[in-house]
């Protein structure tokens, strides 16, 4: 009898556990989120899993096809593209995942404080985003990583993902601001309000945990663009800079020359490009569905 | 009407003041300058007294509040200055390139609502099913595929299947539509199917919300057929947030075409730029920048009057 009792309890413990009801709910989610696991594995351990060097030239193996040696061919400095792609998965991530939560963590708290002070502060606000709205996402980001140059700290370049997340900034602050002026408006603030709660408490415990939901999809979906914007930094030659393995380089320079008679050295970054950028996507979206409790039945 | 477009645009004006001004002292930090890299570029060793000579003529030399105010007396007038790399004006440096990216800009976005649009209805009316699950796969691979590569692809796919390239000069379209067409529709395929991406899922959005309201079921009600419904009015209401979209999306491309014109070595605005920031031709990307804002709001205030027409309920404020 208290075997029967304590089973279903216990299951559904385990049920409640959020990321085991978000690979239930949204199956489209958890595939995006198992690619993404598999691309972060690979990215951390690539030194274990790749096998060549990505960076040293081998002229005796250029451009060679897809072969049971070089499992996506070579490129024409003989270099095996496979490799280059799980080293290139490094660089997509650090530089993704950091400017993505660079620009979308100062985004925002700059729309969460523009919606919370209101007036004045609030106008002024608008008018700086509107300003770095008209710029063109891609122009910024030139301008930017043509000003501050490179700023390599343990060989990841600072100033490249500055480039990539102020586009982000004024994007993030917009939507924030328009979740936070209707939070700032509901019931229970004004609740806590009169429960005589200091204004930092009712922004950081009734406002900001209410924020994370529009935040959490935005970053996800931010990291997507960090990710294709770096790619097409990198491609303009204005990224990451060789000999460091990253997919938008792959796709550069020499690449056009000999895609002809080579065709695998251009499908096989831009297939890693787009199945990254593909998965972050998904899981946004997934995440959406699932946080948003209209579309929750 | 004319009071509310001359308001927005004395509202621009302040904006673009202060686009002029990030955009003059940002680039001022730059390392370098235009002269150093125009006379040493080639390797070839200069006197300072050449180099001196030349950056008297291009005004480099003055204080740079001084600089400042010459480029904003010559905003007032309306004149961008010349190119500090050709001495060109920059208004026919923008101009001899702008048609091109104009041109793939706009085929673009006809490329995208004539994707987006059938196929956003199709998925909102078989909402839940296989078809919509196609779209929506459809869409997210849209906005995943950079378009410089798929613009390789289409080029690697036309070298195998007709063997050769689209043609690398460009001919006007009054000159030769066939040949136009044919150059520019390829880079514009690339381009435009990121913009059926974004629009699709738009539609679709759109329409299930309109389709949920209650003048819908007074039509069912009433018994007017599904398909007039649909068309008559259902989509006329849900288009309108699509058309938001088309007009952000379309400012966006014309700057956003910068790696796809490299890739099909097309001459347009999108190179000039990149060009432009490398040579450090500081009056060419100001005056460029100030062209691509002045382009976004403008196309903002086209999208909020076509709005207003579109939507009566719509008020000028």
């Amino acid at each position: 009898m208290t075997d029967t009792t304590l089973r279903p309890a216990k299951r559904s413990s385990w049920l409640r556990n959020p990321v085991v009801d978000f690979c239930i709910k949204q199956p489209a989610g958890m595939v995006a989120l198992l690619v993404l696991l598999v691309m972060m594995f690979a990215g951390v351990f690539a030194e274990y899993i790749a096998p060549y060097d990505p960076v040293r030239n081998n002229l005796a193996s250029m451009l060679q096809p897809p072969s049971w040696k070089h499992l996506l061919g070579t490129d024409p400095f003989g270099r095996d593209i496979l490799s280059r792609i799980i080293y290139g998965a490094r660089t997509a991530l650090i530089i993704g995942l950091s400017s993505a939560f660079v620009g979308c963590t100062i985004g925002a708290i700059i729309g969460a404080a523009s919606a919370y002070f209101g007036g004045k502060i609030d106008n002024a606000i608008q008018r700086c985003i509107d300003l770095m709205l008209s710029f063109p996402l891609i122009v910024l980001a030139l301008v930017v990583v043509a000003v501050l140059g490179r700023w390599l700290v343990f060989g990841i370049d600072i100033n490249l993902i500055l480039a990539i997340a102020i586009p982000i900034i004024p994007q993030v602050a917009r939507v924030i601001r328009s979740s936070a002026l209707v939070i700032r408006n509901l019931p229970y603030v004004d609740a806590a309000r009169i429960a005589g709660y200091s204004n930092t408490r009712i922004v950081l415990r009734h406002m900001i945990p209410n924020l994370m939901a529009p935040y959490l999809i935005m970053l996800t979906a931010y990291i997507a663009q960090a990710i294709l914007l770096e790619a097409v930094l990198s491609f303009l030659g204005l990224g990451v800079a060789e000999p460091v393995p990253a997919w938008g380089l792959m796709l550069s320079g020499s690449a056009s020359d000999f895609f002809e008679e080579a065709p695998w050295i251009v499908i096989f970054p831009g297939l890693a490009i787009s199945l990254a950028v593909f998965a972050f996507n998904l899981l946004g979206d997934a995440l959406r569905d699932w946080l948003d409790p209209k579309f929750k039945s | 009407m004319f009071r509310y477009v001359a308001n927005r645009l004395l509202l621009a004006i302040p904006t673009l003041i202060g686009v002029a001004v990030i955009t003059f002292f940002v680039l001022r930090v730059l390392p370098g300058d235009i002269v150093e890299a125009k006379l040493r570029g080639d390797g070839t060793t200069v006197t300072a007294d050449v180099i001196e000579r030349e950056r008297a003529r291009l005004g480099l030399d003055k204080p740079r509040s001084e600089q400042f105010v010459d480029w904003m007396k010559g905003l007032a007038r309306l004149d961008l200055g010349n190119s500090m790399w050709t001495g060109r004006p920059v208004i026919e440096e923008v101009g001899a390139r702008f048609e091109i990216t104009f041109q793939i800009a706009l085929m673009a976005t006809l490329i995208g609502c004539f994707i987006a649009i059938p196929l956003g209805t199709l998925a909102a009316l078989h909402r839940g099913t296989w078809i919509d699950t196609a779209v929506r796969v459809f869409a997210v691979a849209g906005l995943a595929v950079p378009s410089f590569w798929l613009g390789m692809l289409i080029i690697l796919a036309m070298l195998w299947s007709i063997g050769t390239l689209p043609p690398l000069t460009f001919t006007p379209i009054w000159q030769n539509p066939a040949a136009n067409l044919w150059q520019l529709i390829w880079p514009a395929l690339a381009v435009g199917y990121r913009f059926a991406a974004v629009l699709t899922r738009i539609v679709r959005s759109s329409l299930l919300e309109v389709l949920g309201e209650d003048y819908i079921r007074t039509a069912r009600a009433k018994g007017v057929i599904e398909s007039v419904i649909v068309r008559r009015h259902a989509l006329r209401n849900a288009l309108l947030p699509a058309v938001t979209v088309i007009g952000l999306e379309f400012a966006f491309l014309l700057g956003g075409l910068v790696v796809t014109e490299q890739v099909f070595s097309l001459n347009g605005l999108g190179k000039l730029f990149v060009q432009s920031v490398a040579r450090h031709d500081f009056t060419l990307i100001q005056g460029m920048v100030m062209l691509f804002a002045t382009f976004y709001i403008v196309t903002n205030l086209v999208i909020d009057l076509v709005y207003a027409a579109l939507d009566p309920r719509v008020r000028y404020q």
